[in-house]
């Protein structure tokens, strides 16, 4: 009997891979990865690439691409938390002004101070009406 | 037959918006099996990750996140609101945003001011007729939540964090419990409040880190943070088709209910006519 260990590989799209394996390649950061069985427990970034795992009931390997991600190692688990979008600290970067750029547009026309009492007011006054409409559909029938 | 002529165009329009929203009620009835699909997709990931953060809290780890670490004081917050970008669909925005602005006036009370984050057009606008101070925001996400369009967003609050204009984080967003029933939710973010570190195994071991702590936890951390807003996100898409598809059937309903009365008064009328019509001939021809 061959020692095997579970994988699970998921992004926030979709869960890729859950099974048992002999043994998982992957693409750490600073290098490739052999990983077996009662591996001591890890955690390393991956690089985008392509993680080899040997299943344990199929003879063949299987290749499985990732852009990057999270590789964790516990001695029964292994996790791969694989990202689904392409990082990198400039693209983060960029994707920040630009939300803030955004941000700063939409308040360019906002009105002087919070008001909080006229929002609760306004809020209050929908609800009661969608209350009402729904009291108005339980007399008619 | 004025009267007559009337009921019969009001009919032809009820019917017309009749059709109107037993489309969108249609549309919103297919659109809410694949946002549910997609948010039952999103729900192992973020499983995950917070079973890897729990075992990280686990660890005896030298470096410690600034996520982790609590704050004593809070002087200013940030709220991640999760609201549509589309309306007609029930009360689910106004739910959130009303749970919101309690909570911000609750905190502006305790002299805490509060810094806003928007997703989705609904809570923009009305973020920006409250005057609320929005650091960031994202609207137009269309049908498919992706991640790529939510990492800026939720890096400026986290920026804020870290850099501490912000001592705390929360999320609000609506629930998906079943396609009659949604819930608020307001949930804290940050600094993150490991509920799994509560049945606390005293194991003293470590990971091994490559190439060290804190990047790697740094990395975890955000990604932990952005797939929580991912699932939030995931989620209020899957309450926005629901609700829409429960409001859009009361309305086609509603609009079903209105033809019937509308019809009984034009047959009343049109008979009421053909009654006065037919006793005007009797009594011509009886005086004849």
């Amino acid at each position: 009997m061959v020692m095997t260990v579970h994988v699970d590989i998921v992004s926030a799209e979709a869960a890729i891979y859950s099974g048992s394996v002999e043994f998982l390649i992957a693409p750490g950061e600073v290098g490739e990865l052999g990983i077996y069985p009662y591996h001591t427990p890890l955690i390393t970034r991956i690089k985008p690439g392509s993680l080899r795992l040997k299943p344990a009931d199929q003879d063949e390997e299987i290749l499985i691409y990732v852009s990057g991600g999270i590789l964790e190692v516990q001695p029964g688990t292994i996790t791969v938390l694989s990202d689904t979008a392409i990082r990198g600290a400039d693209l983060d970067e960029a994707r920040i002004l630009e939300a803030k750029r955004s941000a700063e547009e939409a308040m360019k026309n906002r009105e002087s101070e919070m008001d909080y009492a006229r929002a609760q007011a306004e809020l209050a006054e929908a609800v009661a009406q969608l209350q009402a409409l729904n009291k108005l559909r339980g007399t008619r029938h | 037959m004025a009267a007559g002529k009337e009921i019969r165009t009001k009919i032809k329009s009820v019917e017309n918006t009749r059709k109107i929203t037993k489309a969108m009620e249609m549309v919103a009835a297919s659109k809410m099996r694949k946002a549910q699909e997609r948010m039952r997709h999103a729900r192992p990931y973020a499983e995950k990750i917070a079973q890897v953060a729990a075992h990280f809290s686990h660890a005896h780890s030298e470096y410690k996140h600034p996520f982790l670490a609590k704050r004593e004081t809070t002087r200013r917050v940030g709220v991640i609101v999760v609201t549509t970008d589309k309306g007609l669909c029930g009360a689910l925005n106004t739910n959130a945003l009303r749970q919101t602005v309690n909570r911000m006036r609750e905190w502006d009370a305790q002299g805490v001011g509060v810094d806003v984050c928007v997703i989705g057009n609904k809570g923009l606008g009305f973020m920006q007729r409250l005057g609320a101070n929005v650091l960031s925001q994202v609207t137009a996400l269309g049908d498919t939540p992706h991640m790529e369009r939510l990492i800026g967003p939720v890096q400026v609050m986290l920026q804020a964090f870290e850099s501490g204009k912000i001592d705390a984080l929360y999320l609000v967003y609506s629930r998906f419990v079943n396609t009659m029933k949604q819930e608020t939710r307001l949930q804290q973010v940050l600094p993150l409040t490991d509920e799994a570190a509560l049945d606390q195994v005293e194991k003293h071991w470590d990971y091994i880190y490559e190439p060290d702590a804190k990047k790697v936890v740094d990395a975890l951390m955000t990604r932990y943070v952005e797939a929580l807003i991912y699932s939030a996100v995931a989620e209020n898409m899957a309450c926005e088709q629901s609700a829409r598809m429960v409001a859009m059937k009361a309305a086609s309903d509603n609009a079903k209910d209105v033809i019937g009365e509308l019809k009984l008064v034009y047959n009343k009328t049109r008979q009421a006519a053909i009654t006065k019509e037919l006793s005007e001939i009797v009594a011509g021809a009886a005086a004849v």
